[in-house]
């Protein structure tokens, strides 16, 4: 193993870019070496992107309906959260947070299933098993750490799994995140840390999380790879943690991946946006929509008509339109569940708490 | 038989759980070429390799939520932390995620882990290396909390946690890591949730759990000589709590004092307590009473032996059990 000097872990002075604002090729040093994602995968970009918009639109509405209890929305940075998905393989696992429903939805998890926790039914609605998907984790950071056991049991068992963990700006501050990156690296652990910078941890800005000069710059402290990428740009995002996938999986150990994106939407439904953010900050990044971006690409490139531009659209109606219908009519937990997997059997206490609720409820009939 | 001491019946039970099972691997720090400060893994490395075994960055977070991530995926850790107040850390993990995550998953997600806690005082540490923190754990439903206080329970408990489905925190009284019992290992001792009588009486019972046996047997030994014939029941397990051991006992001699370590207020010992007064009142000759140490920090060692509770404490209380009604 040679050792790393430090400067070739550091990040690039700007985030790389495969496609800039408009959908045009980026200038070449731009790239930083990434490779272009082929047609079909941008395509499959495309269908996600707006398909997962559709879904963050539709749950957003469902809060305002009184259907949902709360949505984190990631409007504004789906290319990060679609990215980051397809650049993995099925077998990969994900360990995602309250605001990464769209790479949910994008991972091929029922819409329904993703919603579960913030209908207020169960604390996780999909089988994390089947869909090699951690449940969404809500503490910041502290799923980092699983990752890492993840991927490193993997490695024991000679497995070629990657873990990759999502993270948020503000968990960049938190305990977690620094001891899960220590042990990835020490144990060179197959893991992808993928902080999606959306500028603001509810409130507070960057600047108040941290005097680095960017979060990819941390990577160097902890002897990995730090990668800064356009997080709107779904292309460079593909295509960097595809590149941190490899590199894991042929046991190059860990990176650090700082996708800058853009949080569109408040914190939640109870957060006021226009109390901490001026109105031409959103317009300035507006105006770098992921969904425009790629759009407009796969339209120069004569890759998308209007008749599929047509047809991914009514895709999307429909998933919204089947979350919709679908969701209420999730059946309601039974309340012997409180009782059902505390232990995998319950102690004699539990028992007698779960008979005191069976008597009350059989009162109620 | 050959006597074998706490810390070596463990490090034998840790030895054979390797053996037995690849999945199972131990890590924390100090625990490898070292053998943990109170070397307890002793020669595990050297056996089993560095896979098996193996040193971790300093950082008890980390240990417990990659012990987490590796239950996850098939494997079933055994994480040292090296003394109670050091599990500090890693509080959140374990409340958050050690705790729930069978729950939150409804049983996809189980998590088969042990987090070991050499825990309690009586060895003359300075601050931070005696705390009674299984207080914090047994009020966190999803963890199983067990105690050894004889060196064969030691090994068995310590091999059924290892086996458990369920996440426990396995809490080491660490003055006892050097008491010697006369046990042929591997030592079977009974379940989780089992209660054990350690001395039959028929005047009073004391319950007490981990570092407060041994004392509570001492206290039964000298009541003898002011005419009074104590139980000992051993809780073994405080989650899962084994009510009917404990009541059946309480039925049986109408008086009981709750013997702990750890301060009184708001824990384990105040729930027996009050489970022994919702259950047994109507044969209860007395209060039910608390012997445990005083709700102040854990006093540094020149003044731990005022704070911890002892057999003339012990026997004090057990006076006040209205015996003028007999």
């Amino acid at each position: 193993m040679t050792t790393r000097s430090g400067i070739d872990l550091l990040p690039t002075s700007r985030p790389l870019q495969l496609l800039d604002k408009r959908g045009r090729r980026a200038p070449k040093t731009r790239g930083g070496g990434l490779a272009m994602p082929d047609d079909e995968t941008l395509l499959a970009a495309y269908r996600a992107l707006v398909v997962g918009r559709r879904f963050d639109r539709q749950a957003t509405n469902l809060v305002k309906q009184g259907r949902l209890a709360v949505y984190p929305s990631s409007h504004g940075q789906e290319a990060s959260e679609v990215g980051a998905v397809l650049a993995l393989r099925p077998t990969d696992w994900l360990f995602p947070t309250y605001r990464d429903s769209v790479a949910l939805v994008t991972r091929g998890i029922d819409p329904v299933e993703v919603l579960t926790l913030l209908r207020g039914d169960w604390h996780s609605g999909y089988d994390p098993v089947a869909h090699r998907t951690a449940p969404q984790c809500t503490p910041l950071a502290t799923q980092a750490p699983h990752a890492v056991g993840f991927a490193h049991a993997a490695r024991l068992k000679g497995e070629d799994t990657v873990a990759l963990a999502f993270l948020g700006d503000g968990a960049t501050s938190e305990g977690d995140f620094h001891e899960a990156l220590n042990f990835a690296a020490v144990f060179r652990a197959p893991v992808v840390f993928f902080v999606q910078n959306n500028q603001y941890a509810i409130s507070v800005p960057l600047a108040r999380q941290t005097a680095a000069p960017s979060l990819a710059h941390k990577a160097v402290g902890y002897g990995m790879p730090g990668v800064g990428v356009d997080g709107n740009d779904v292309a460079a995002v593909i295509a960097a943690v595809a590149q941190a996938a490899d590199r894991a999986r042929s046991g190059g150990g860990p990176t650090l991946i700082e996708a800058h994106t853009y949080r569109m939407d408040a914190h939640t439904n109870a957060d006021d946006a226009t109390r901490y953010r001026t109105d031409e900050e959103v317009a300035a990044w507006r105006d770098r929509d992921p969904v425009d971006r790629i759009t407009a690409h796969l339209r120069g490139a004569g890759l998308l008509d209007d008749a599929r531009v047509g047809a991914v659209a009514a895709e999307a109606e429909r998933v919204a339109a089947d979350l919709r219908e679908r969701l209420p009519e999730q059946t309601p937990p039974d309340p012997a569940e409180l009782f059902a997997h505390v232990y995998s059997s319950p102690t004699p206490q539990l028992r007698e708490q779960a008979d005191l609720l069976r008597a009350e409820l059989a009162e109620e009939v | 038989m050959a006597p074998v001491s706490m810390a070596q019946a463990i490090n034998a039970a840790l030895a054979d759980a390797l053996a037995d099972d690849d999945r199972v691997v131990v890590f924390g720090e100090d625990v490898g070429a070292l053998g943990g400060v109170f070397r307890v893994t002793d020669g595990l490395t050297a056996k089993f390799g560095e896979d098996r075994c193996f040193d971790t960055p300093l950082a008890e977070s980390g240990i417990v939520g990659m012990a987490v991530g590796m239950a996850m995926n098939g494997m079933r850790p055994v994480v040292e932390m090296q003394f109670d107040a050091f599990a500090y850390p890693a509080f959140e993990q374990i409340a958050s995620h050690v705790a729930k995550m069978r729950n939150r998953t409804r049983g996809a997600l189980p998590l088969p882990m042990v987090i070991r806690v050499p825990y309690a005082g009586g060895i003359g540490g300075v601050e931070h290396h005696c705390d009674s923190s299984e207080g914090y754990y047994a009020h966190t439903p999803g963890l199983t909390v067990v105690t050894p206080a004889t060196v064969a329970d030691a090994y068995g408990l310590l091999r059924e946690a290892i086996a458990s489905p369920d996440p426990v925190v396995f809490m080491e009284p660490k003055k006892l890591y050097w008491a010697k019992e006369e046990v042929t290992l591997p030592a079977r001792t009974a379940p989780f949730g089992r209660a054990e009588v350690r001395r039959t009486g028929t005047d009073a019972t004391l319950v007490a759990y981990g570092p407060a046996v041994p004392v509570a047997m001492e206290a039964a030994a000298e009541a003898v000589a002011e005419g009074w014939d104590l139980e000992v029941v051993d809780l073994r397990t405080i989650v899962p709590f084994d009510d009917d051991t404990v009541m059946a006992s309480v039925a049986r001699t109408g008086r009981a004092v709750v013997v702990a370590e750890a301060q009184g207020f708001a824990g384990v010992a105040s729930e027996i307590a009050a489970r022994i007064s919702e259950r047994c009142f109507h044969v209860l000759e007395a209060p039910v009473r608390r012997v445990t140490g005083f709700d102040v920090p854990y006093p540094p060692p020149k003044l731990e032996h005022h704070h911890l509770p002892g057999v003339e404490r012990v026997l004090d209380t057990v006076a006040t059990l209205q015996w003028e009604d007999r």
